[in-house]
Formats: C-alpha cells, structure tokens, sequence
C-alpha cells in the first residue's frame, strides 16, 4: 500500500467547552478526492482550518508523505504545499488579482521592492491556462463576479505548486457554468496527482466528484466509505442520523 | 466635449479623484484670490501656506496607514506635545552641557531623540491595539490625555524658549536653501519623474503588457514636470523683504548694495514634507508592508490566512505613525522656535481631516498619500483663507467642520458611482 500524502490521526480541538472536533482521523492518497459532508456545525471547516494553520489542535498529529508535521500557522500549512481556498473566498476585496494572487508571497526585484509588472504577467500566465476568459488584472477584485474571484483562489494554490489542495464550499457563490468549470478544474488537479478535501453540501456534486466521503456529525467523524459502495441516501442518512450503512438495518 | 475629454482622462490613466480634489483646491484658491484682493495667491502667502502645512501633512501621510487598516489614532497631537517637550530640554538644557553652543551635534541628536521617543510611543500603543486587542480609539484617546499631561509634566508646564539656531531651520523662514539650490532640485526631480516614466513603461511593455500611447506619456510627463518648474518659481519668487536684508547686511559690518535682493527659495521643512511624501508613497505601493497594510485594511481575516502577521503589523503601523509625529514635532517646533506644552494641540482633528479629505475611507482599505498631502493643503488653505479674510475664529470652525462633511458625503457618492463601494 502506499503511502498516504496526508493523515490526520485522532484530531480533537475544544472552544470553550464545546468539542467542536472530536477524535477525528482522515486521510487522503495522491490523485484522490475525499469529500467532507455534514451538518452546519458538524466539525468539517474546524477540521480543515486546522490542516491549514488556522486553528491550532489541542491533540492528534498530522502526517504528510508519510512524515510527521507540525503546523501552528498559515505560512507553516503553505511550507507543506497544503493552499486552501476558502468558503469566504480568502480575498482582500480592495487589491487587484495579482495582489490577491501572489499576497504573502510577493515577487521582489533586486532592490527588495514588489515587482507588480512582473507578478501581474505571472497572473495573466496561470490565468490562461485556468480560466481564459479572464481579462481584468488591474481592477480590484471587489469588481469581479463569484466565479471570477473563485478563479484568483483557485490560480493562488494552483500558481504555489499545491499538492494538498482544501477547498471549502468551492462552488457556493457560483452559476451554474462557473460550477461546471470547477468541476472540470477539480477533475484536472485530480489527474495531475493533487490530493484534494473538498467540501460542500450537494451531495450529488460530492457523489460525482469525490472517490471517498467521509461523514461528519457533532464533532465526531461517522464513517469513511468510497463513493462506489454507498447510494446517495446512504451517505445522506449517515449526515441526518450519523450511523454507517451497515448499522441502518440493526436500527 | 464632455465624452472626448474623458477619453482623454482615460487614455492619460488619471486618478479622477486626485483631479477632483486638484479642481476643489484651485477653486478655494481662486475665491480666497478674489476675496483678498489678490493676496492669497501671492508668492509670499504661498510660502507662508506650505510652512503652515508641514507638520499636518507629515502626519497626514502616516494617518493613510493607521486608517487604512481599519484604526484610527487621536493622540498624535499629544505625542507631538510630548515630544517637542523633550527635544526642547534635550537641545535647551542637557546637551548645551556636554558640547558646545550652536555645534551641529545638538541639532542631530536633538531630533533622532525625538524620532526614537515618537516610535517608543507610537510602537507601545500599537502593541496594546494588536497584542492585548484594546481598541485603538480607546488606547490613542487614553494617549490623548496621556501624553498631554506628560508634555506639562516634562517642564512643570513652563515653555522652553529660544531653541537652538540650527534646529530652527529645520521648520521656520530662516531655513532655506535660496534660489540656485531650488532650480537645482527642481531639475533632479523632473530628471527622475521623466526617468521614472520612461522606466515603468519600458518594463511593462517588456511583460507584454498594454502600455499607454507615446503621447499621453508626453502629455503626463510635460504636466508633472511644469508642475514642478511652477511651484519652483512661485517659490522662488518670494523675496526676502528689503528691512530683513539691509539688518543682515548691517550685522555683517557692509553696505548693502543698491538695487539687492535675494529670494528664500524652498524651506527645508517643505523639503521633508517632499521627501516623506516620495518614501511613503514607495512604501505604499512598492514594499511588502505597505502591501500588507491595504491587505489587512480590505479584509483582516485574508491577511492573516496569507500568512501576514498582523498584530505586528499593527505594532509597526502606529510605530511608524508615532515616528512621523516626532518628525513633525521637529517641524512645528522649529518653526515657533519654541516648545510650548500646547504644541501640537488638536492636530489629530486636522490629520483625520487631512487624511479623510484626501479621500481615505474610514471602513479601511482604501487610501493615498498624495491624497492626504493635498487633504492637508484644503484644510490650511481654509483656514488661512478666512483668516485673511477676517472670518470670525467661531465661525472659521463652523465653516471648516461643515467642508469636512460635505467632503466625505462627496466622496461617498463619488465611490457609488464609481462602484468602488
């Protein structure tokens, strides 16, 4: 068997005394997307946002390629090659793409200062490869429609070599042909060999892009299951009721 | 016509906002010029108006950062206080014991103290915003009361008066740099700005990215540079008055001769209102901090997910606006010559002003320097203008506060408009 890109193994973190993750392990292979379903609340944004340096765990240990990571930031999540995309599209409403692209990570000239010209024409590279149609570099992002803005996002992880890439609610604010090209990127970074987490509350979306799913309610992960064993209404009683397939009928 | 002459604001890629405020500014001149008879725009007015200006724009630019990330800070007039406080001690009293009358050491050491004081402060209130997550209006109107009462403190309350004759220069009539130095300056600087355009268009162009027509880039470049030739005329217009001139003459034991005359040329102080202006604005647009400020102004919580730091950030910001506010504590001092614990007193109102007028938006994010700059220039012209006039001082209040509203309620519409909003 190989060796998993990621493993979250017995994850837990608390706010107060609410055990917003409990005890959770997930893993996920090279070319694999794992989709993570659940209830508002349920735990899945907590549990990414603690891959991804945002939260800090109260316990578990995390592995990427096999090795053992300690990740307590988002500049340390970005080390590991791990970029997230956020439901709230992570995005200063205020900067241009580039900006937006290349924040935290800007390319300098020799002198130390920014090199926008230089970062603006990496911007419109990577941007004609993703989305082809998108034509206004110089204009704050505010401008731009959802799925132009969920464009910049996805052009930041795609731009920093991702090879762990979170995406949460990804097609949330967007059209329906804006949904489908995500769809296709989701297809495309598969089939490059990324790892991808992908969240979201359609759950026919999820049964038609992810290989496994796992289900989480209260905090607690409810089971793991690849898409090909379980129905849609499986994985849908798993959300509502939080029991595996093979407990429904004992119920 | 009205369709063509946008084209051509367009093409020449202008900020319309800095027009506007530019055709907001002339007007208030313009009535001013009318209403006092043609005094206002006279060279020595003009002189007068950029002295007056110097330390509120100073800490107008600094203000841009502070409420571009979402703060605001109203203890920059006591920190000045404070600050012009102890340069007048350091310079009056403790130096003048360790080396020489008028040697240049006093005036070196005198304003790194106060620089070095006004990052102190300005880093600990930062440290308290970011760090222990205290309001900054709550911290900076505790460092209003503070800091004001420091500055009474220092001196049990007394002014520290006369200060050191090198010092002076720094903020008054008696430093500047006469007519040859001026026009020198003024070719340095439009070498620079047609090198600088000259340089950014080549690199966009060898990025294979749209530049403007060849023409729009004269056109640009012949209004910055007869910008600069105009004000450096202007300024160097302004004659020292003959009384000034036959004194010095006297004292240097000569005749003066028939027919003499001398000009100032630009007073340093406005020379570092230029030089903080052109280091601002790099650091605005051109560095990592200055992009990370209007990150974290757009939305705190994108920065901090980028990986930026922005509770330290926080902690440089009012740094460095505490920084800038000793430098203008140098400025406003020297031009007293004196330090009077009121120095500096609501100068935070007037930078707010400053800053909101040059079309810095409050909810954060967005905001210039040359704007605040300008922002500075109304507000004095303002105030000057009607003292000229001879306003009543209520009513130049009722006048100035009603200009401030009715500034950002333009802005406001101008930015619906625009979409920007």
């Amino acid at each position: 068997m190989t060796t998993p890109l990621l493993e979250m193994r017995n994850i837990s973190i608390h706010f107060g005394g609410i055990k917003a993750v409990d005890d959770v392990s997930i893993d996920l292979m090279p070319g694999e997307v794992v989709g993570l379903l659940g209830h508002n609340g349920a735990g899945k944004s907590t549990l990414i946002k603690i891959l991804a340096g945002a939260y800090k765990k109260d316990s578990g240990e995390i592995y990427v390629d096999g090795k053992k990571v300690d990740i307590r930031s988002p500049a340390d999540a970005r080390k590991y090659n791990i970029e997230t995309i956020y439901q709230t599209l992570a995005l200063s409403d205020n900067l241009d793409a580039a900006s937006n692209l290349f924040l935290g990570r800007e390319i300098t000239t020799k002198f130390g200062l920014v090199d926008d010209t230089k970062m603006e024409a990496e911007s419109r590279k990577i941007m004609a490869r993703l989305n082809p149609n998108f034509k206004r570099f110089s204009e704050p992002v505010r401008s731009l429609s959802g799925g132009q803005r969920q464009s910049v996002a996805i052009a930041r992880a795609v731009y920093f070599n991702a090879r762990i890439l979170i995406m949460d609610e990804p097609t949330a604010a967007l059209g329906v042909h804006e949904t489908a090209m995500v769809a296709d990127l989701i297809k495309e970074l598969k089939a490059q060999g990324l790892g991808i987490f992908l969240i979201s509350h359609d759950t026919r979306e999820m049964m038609e892009l992810c290989d496994r799913v796992s289900v989480m309610k209260n905090g607690q992960l409810v089971s793991t299951e690849r898409v090909e064993d379980v129905t849609e209404d499986d994985v849908l009683s798993m959300i509502i009721m939080g029991k595996k397939p093979g407990e429904k009928e004992d119920a | 016509m009205g369709d063509s002459l946008g084209k051509f604001i367009k093409t020449l890629q202008l900020d319309t906002r800095l027009l506007g405020m530019i055709g907001a500014f002339l007007l208030i001149a313009v009535i001013f010029n009318v209403a006092t008879g043609g005094t206002f725009l006279t060279p020595r007015n003009i002189f007068n108006l950029t002295l007056q200006t110097a330390s509120v724009a100073i800490m107008a630019t600094g203000m841009v950062f502070v409420i571009v990330t979402r703060n605001i800070d109203l203890s920059i007039g006591s920190i000045v206080g404070v600050i012009g406080m102890v340069m007048g001690l350091v310079q009056a009293f403790w130096l003048p014991e360790i080396v020489d009358f008028g040697s240049p050491v006093i005036v070196v050491v005198t304003v790194i103290c106060g620089i070095g004081l006004g990052i102190l402060i300005g880093g600990l209130q930062g440290w308290m915003i970011g760090y222990l997550m205290i309001p900054s209006f709550i911290v900076t109107l505790g460092g209003l009361l503070i800091w004001r009462g420091a500055a009474w403190w220092v001196t049990r309350g007394t002014t520290v008066s006369p200060l050191d004759p090198n010092f002076v220069m720094l903020g008054g009539a008696s430093g500047t740099i006469g007519v040859t130095a001026s026009w020198a300056l003024a070719i340095v600087g439009s070498l620079a700005t047609v090198w600088f355009l000259m340089s950014s268009r080549r690199q966009q162009a060898s990025h294979g990215i749209a530049v403007k027509p060849v023409w729009a880039e004269v056109v640009l470049g012949s209004i910055l540079v007869g910008s600069i030739a105009g004000i450096t005329a202007i300024i160097n217009a302004y004659e020292v008055p003959v009384r000034v001139l036959q004194r010095r003459f006297e004292r240097a034991g000569l005749e003066m001769p028939e027919g003499y005359t001398e000009a100032y040329g630009f007073p340093i102080s406005v020379l570092i209102v230029i030089a903080i202006a052109i280091v601002m604005t790099i650091v605005a647009r051109k560095t990592r901090f200055g992009r990370y400020v209007f990150a974290m102004g757009g939305n705190p919580d994108a920065a901090e997910l980028s990986g930026i730091n922005t509770r330290l950030l926080t902690v440089k910001v009012f740094a460095l606006m505490g920084g800038l506010a000793g430098i203008a504590a140098v400025v406003a001092s020297a031009r007293l010559a004196s330090a009077g614990n009121d120095l500096g007193t609501l100068d935070e109102l007037r930078v707010i002003a400053a800053a909101v007028i040059g079309g810095t938006a409050l909810a954060g994010g967005v905001g210039t320097i040359y704007g605040a700059i300008l922002g500075a220039f109304i507000m004095q012209s303002l105030v000057s203008g009607m003292g000229m006039v001879g306003v009543d001082a209520p009513f130049q209040n009722i006048i100035v506060g009603a200009v401030l509203i009715l500034a950002v309620w333009v802005d406001i519409i101008y930015r619906r408009r625009t979409g920007e909003a």
